[in-house]
């Protein structure tokens, strides 16, 4: 028989609801159907908090804080919406879209992108800030993959599911603040990379066009990044187990 | 009751959301008959008018002659609207602007590229000069409405102008705002 699960009751939104101990509150607020947000949090990676899209008030208490990395305790009052929060939001979009090229019309995730999709949601009808235009050159030389840096978040979904679904920790973020980037083994051709299995899994995380197949024209990308969670599962042999006790 | 002044302009884009604004089709006939389209590249008008009511500008701020319409547009039309991705974001015809000169663009293009006549056109009053960097409309005038897409499709166009004409906001929430 399976060991009974602690609870904690919780109230998201004025609704009670009962909490698994242990859980964030992004999880129990998405398993009980609230949706918050988010971009660099994917279920069957450690949360890092680092987009801050998913951040909720938590009581009285005025630091927001991100659902993705706050674990649930016990009568904890939380709100997800609100006039400060979505300001907040569609602020840290305009940042996003702001800091690199993100051309929708042209880009490989184009239709199919979670960016694109949380702007939509967010009432992101245009950008108040500087575009900044970097430039940022391309790393096609994988032969099965291809790296667009103008399209990267640095949500380092792709660094996190590396690291610690394949073992193989290809990718890392190089520099600091605003000259931040991800890099492959030693800031080397990804083409190049002797660590890299060719396994796929930063791809199917991404959120945006910055990591595709090769030979993906426009609007062509689809990424898998639920395939994560389903892999660690499997690991943990959660079906396997399952299946086996019935 | 006067009839409103509908106004439409190309600046620094490839015509698509005008070609999308033709595929409202036949609702084209609805709006002739609510609004007088005073300006507009399907329109043989040559002075952008006075007093427009409504005006859609496509395309993003490219060069001066697009800078110096933006301005004139600004101050003959009582509701500016962004048209399509190139004016609310810069979108394709930005995309030079992590390159920075545009000289070093324009020598890349009509000088290294072509097999013959290779030369950057220069045309003083006839060839405007391209501005350093291109820049989203609502950067250089202020901007009433945002109308995203590339092209912003015929239906979001529609709903648009008709909201429009009806003295309301385009949305601001939803399909209606996505680029690309």
């Amino acid at each position: 028989m399976a060991e009974r699960v602690p609870t904690v009751p919780i109230t998201i939104d004025g609704v009670e609801m009962e909490a698994t101990a242990g859980e964030t509150v992004l999880q129990c607020a998405r398993r009980h159907g609230v949706d918050i947000p988010s971009l660099c949090f994917l279920e069957g990676l450690s949360p890092v908090g680092g987009c801050r899209l998913c951040v909720v008030e938590v009581a009285e208490d005025l630091r927001l804080r991100p659902a993705c990395a706050t674990t649930v305790t016990s009568d904890m009052e939380v709100t997800t919406q609100s006039s400060r929060l979505r300001s907040y939001r569609r602020s840290i979009l305009e940042l996003l879209f702001a800091e690199g090229n993100h051309v929708c019309a042209v880009c490989v995730s184009n239709g199919a992108c979670e960016l694109q999709d949380v702007a939509v949601r967010c009432g992101m009808d245009h950008v108040r800030y500087e575009l900044q235009a970097p430039r940022r050159r391309v790393d096609a030389s994988h032969p099965r993959y291809v790296f667009d840096p103008n399209r990267c978040i640095l949500c380092t979904r792709c660094v996190r599911v590396c690291d610690e679904i394949e073992g193989a920790h290809v990718w890392d973020v190089a520099h600091r603040g605003h000259g931040a980037e991800l890099v492959t083994d030693l800031h080397r051709p990804w083409g190049e990379s002797t660590s890299c299995t060719w396994c796929g899994k930063c791809v199917a995380s991404c959120p945006t066009g910055a990591l595709s197949h090769q030979g993906s024209s426009v609007g062509e990308m689809r990424h898998t990044p639920d395939m994560i969670a389903w892999l660690v599962a499997a690991r943990r042999r959660e079906w396997t187990e399952r299946e086996a006790r019935r | 009751m006067t009839r409103p002044r509908l106004a439409t302009v190309w600046l620094g884009g490839c015509s698509g959301c005008h070609m999308s604004l033709l595929d409202t089709d036949e609702w084209l006939f609805e709006l002739a008959a609510a609004a007088d389209l005073v300006y507009s590249p399907i329109v043989d008008v040559k002075e952008f008018p006075h007093d427009v009511d409504v005006c859609l500008v496509e395309g993003a701020v490219a060069n001066e002659d697009n800078l110096e319409f933006a301005r004139l547009v600004r101050e003959r039309s009582a509701i500016v609207v962004s048209f399509g991705d190139c004016a609310v974001s810069g979108n394709v015809t930005a995309m030079r602007n992590p390159l920075g000169d545009p000289e070093g663009i324009l020598r890349r293009v009509y000088v290294d590229a072509p097999d013959r006549d290779a030369q950057v056109p220069h045309a003083p009053g006839i060839v405007p000069l391209l501005l350093a960097q291109v820049r989203p409309l609502h950067q250089v005038i202020d901007v009433d409405a945002f109308v995203p897409g590339c092209p912003a499709p015929a239906g979001r166009i529609r709903e648009a102008i008709e909201a429009l004409l009806a003295g309301r906001r385009p949305p601001t929430t939803g399909e209606s705002i996505r680029f690309g």
